[in-house]
């Protein structure tokens, strides 16, 4: 144990804070959920790539910089730590792309992820369907190979596909046998999403943001170079990866870090009011203790990682851990701010901007998202522990 | 940057896994449970024969000079098993007091000569415990007395038994004299001490509750993949599994809390008070909900005597408060997050 960053590593981290103080944007961003504020977020991937700081632990042959993991902790400190922008296309940069390192042919490679670097594609995500939900194996969407081999059909639903109508592609699973049932027979499809016979049609979510959407899919041809890894092999190539990105890359510690920052900030502003309530002392001291605990688990992670080790289904702690210590500090927030909470950003008297608002929502929808921590509890009961199904 | 233990150090944990899972099997904790002294003469010698109380003493005076990242992992196991002896209090918390007097001090060399061969127990107070663990059957006692540092020996001293709900813990109220003949630090250097024995003290507390968590996890995993209702295992109900991979949950993320406690004492670092209080807070929430969840799974059966889990639980419920309760390292860690200017929030895990 020798917990003193590397030369290297302090180097880096100096030069991720020292670019971030100079080009950081000077207002927040509109919110990437309005078409306005995706293409603000584009703008910044694009600044970010062209200092070669999107991707930064991927290979710098595909637009990435070639960081360790302990680089690329300390890369999200700094960023997070500055309160710079969300990452909006990170459904591609973290769950796609880490899946076409593993599984994608060298031509795919080359022609998906310098452009996700530099989101000069943005990808949405194609996995739930209506009745296939924390029962993905449900999937009943189908790409049918052609009889001359050259392209997919693909015809179904997908839907809570996040900022699906701004994006220009989509992965996902699809059903490539039609006589399969289950985890068998799927494939794992990439489709632009302005071919012939796609639909794409909002749903307007809690923040009354068209956030998510349903895609359609009517005779829409998809060439054979689209799948990803081989045919109906989809669940395996879709679970292999599922694991490290979702428990830790998707969620860095540093966002709940600088989360608890702030509601420590909140507090002490407004500790004569906050102090009437006990418990919210409590719940204060728990954001910071519960996000240091992150942390530490993910350095903890990284460093076994680097060892060789493999993370199996204590990833699903992650999600459990992040999503519901997320809810909380949101939850105190609200509390802290008591008949200002409810404020949107438009009213004259809203406190920071209705960010703690905003946050509130979206932290709703973590215990739900990824994976629901019901499927996740089930997971660790199963594969952790051994219980019997 | 590596957050990880080395392989010898993996390696050492697993040997003294083997050698407890043999030495400290439940029947013997109910025998010794059984006993006046509650101690067991011959577990503690060949705990001695193992090395184990030679770990942490310096190696000119006979020992392995292992630290307390170390020590984080070899807490663990005695929680694990339960063991029916206060090894860690003469082996980390007194030898960690010990070796930290100036070096020449008259008495230094000889007890911990003592300790790593074996041939002596030391019972050690602190003014956050109302009562002095193990002080009994002691040979030595370091006690307090306000700032200043006094080793007395057991004959000196007179001790009233208070019995407590866990039959391993023997916890005595101790009465008597302070005098120059004792004192062995005093003022800033007394001071200096304790404030260390009692981070050593809660952080070797935290290990051992975060092993008991484990042990009643599994303990209850046991039970609900045998146990059957409505014609199956009653562990392939949701509700039984939810309970159990909270648990799990809670286990996962104390653990590297504790690790960091223990580099940072081990480095004396300027924030070790908060981090020793959070891990001594997390590993204490783990086995506190550990013990709730497993009585709970395991039903009536759990609040019996003779399910061997009401051992790991009385442990677990007494030793949360020992080396300082849940306020007192609360207020620590509040302490250390609202004063003005700490250094918190993304990229100050591991520097100020």
């Amino acid at each position: 144990m020798d917990l003193a960053y590397t030369p290297r590593q302090k180097a880096f981290r100096e030069e991720v804070r020292a670019w971030l103080a100079a080009n950081l944007p000077a207002e927040p961003l509109l919110s990437y959920d309005t078409r306005e504020g995706f293409e603000q977020h584009r703008a910044w991937e694009r600044k970010l790539f062209d200092a070669r700081l999107s991707m930064v632990i991927w290979p710098e042959a595909l637009g990435g910089r070639g960081c360790d993991l302990i680089e690329w902790l300390s890369f999200e400190e700094e960023y997070y730590g500055a309160g710079a922008p969300m990452r909006v296309n990170q459904n591609g940069q973290l769950l796609l792309g880490p899946t076409l390192i593993e599984f994608g042919t060298e031509e795919q490679k080359a022609r998906f992820l310098p452009r996700m670097a530099a989101s000069e594609d943005m990808w949405a995500q194609g996995w739930s369907e209506p009745n296939a939900g924390s029962d993905m194996a449900a999937i009943t969407s189908k790409a049918i190979l052609s009889a001359d081999g050259s392209h997919y059909v693909i015809n179904g639903q997908k839907t809570w596909s996040t900022r699906a109508i701004f994006a220009d592609w989509l992965f996902g699973l699809f059903r490539s046998d039609p006589g399969s049932s289950r985890h068998h027979g799927l494939s794992y499809m990439a489709v632009p999403l302005d071919a012939a016979g796609v639909t794409i049609r909002p749903i307007q979510a809690l923040n009354g943001k068209q956030a998510f959407a349903e895609v359609f899919f009517d005779d829409v041809k998809v060439p054979v170079e689209n799948r990803i890894g081989d045919e109906g092999q989809g669940w395996h190539v879709a679970m292999a990866t599922a694991g490290f990105e979702r428990g830790l890359l998707l969620r860095s510690p540093a966002r709940f870090q600088y989360t608890a920052r702030k509601l420590i900030e909140l507090y002490k502003a407004n500790r004569a009011i906050a102090d009437r309530d006990p418990s919210i002392r409590d719940a204060v001291i728990e954001a910071w203790t519960g996000t240091e605990a992150y942390a530490l688990s993910a350095y903890h992670t990284v460093g076994r990682l680097a060892k060789g080790a493999r993370i199996g289904a204590e990833a699903s702690t992650n999600k459990i851990f992040w999503s519901e210590l997320d809810l909380k500090m949101h939850e105190t927030a609200m509390r802290i701010l008591g008949a200002r909470g409810e404020l949107t950003a438009d009213a004259p008297a809203a406190v920071d901007a209705a960010r703690w608002l905003d946050g509130f929502l979206f932290a709703q929808a973590g215990p739900i998202y990824a994976g629901t921590n019901e499927i996740q509890r089930n997971i660790i009961a199963e594969r952790m522990l051994g219980l019997p199904k | 940057m590596d957050f990880t233990f080395t392989d010898d150090q993996l390696t050492f944990r697993e040997a003294v896994s083997r050698f407890l899972m043999v030495e400290a099997v439940p029947e013997m904790l109910r025998e010794i449970w059984e006993t006046d002294s509650g101690r067991s003469p011959e577990l503690r010698k060949s705990l001695a024969e193992q090395g184990l109380t030679a770990l942490s003493v310096p190696e000119d005076c006979g020992g392995l000079g292992m630290d307390d990242v170390a020590w984080a992992l070899m807490t663990q196991e005695l929680g694990y098993y339960a063991i029916p002896d206060s090894l860690a209090d003469a082996a980390y918390v007194a030898t960690g007091l010990l070796n930290a007097l100036p070096a020449g001090t008259a008495e230094r060399e000889a007890w911990l000569g003592r300790i790593a061969e074996g041939s002596i127990r030391i019972a050690v107070d602190h003014p956050v415990n109302p009562l002095v663990a193990d002080a009994n059957p002691a040979d030595l006692l370091l006690l307090a007395n306000g700032d200043e540092v006094h080793a007395v020996p057991r004959s000196a001293v007179k001790v009233d038994s208070n019995a407590s709900i866990d039959l391993s813990r023997r916890l005595g109220s101790v009465s008597w004299t302070p005098s120059a003949a004792t004192l062995l630090a005093e003022g800033e250097a007394g001071r200096a001490l304790w404030a260390q024995t009692l981070n050593r003290g809660a952080l070797s507390v935290a290990g051992q509750l975060l092993g008991l968590a484990q042990r009643m996890l599994d303990l209850s995993v046991d039970y609900v993949a045998q146990r059957k209702q409505f014609g199956k295992p009653i562990g392939s109900f949701q509700a039984v599994k939810h309970h159990l991979a909270d648990v799990a949950t809670q286990i996962e993320f104390a653990k590297p809390v504790l690790y960091r406690a223990a580099y940072a004492l081990a480095h004396q670092e300027a924030g070790v008070d908060a981090r020793v209080s959070h891990a001594k807070l997390a590993c204490g929430e783990a086995a506190w909900l550990a013990a709730r969840k497993g009585i709970q799974v395991h039903g009536a059966m759990g609040y019996t005597w003779e399910v061997d889990l009401q051992m790991f639980m009385k442990r677990a419920w007494a030793l949360d408060a020992s080396w300082g309760d849940r306020g007192l390292h609360k207020s620590r860690v509040a302490d250390a997050m609202l004063a003005d200017g700490a250094a918190l929030g993304p990229g100050h895990t591991f520097e100020e």
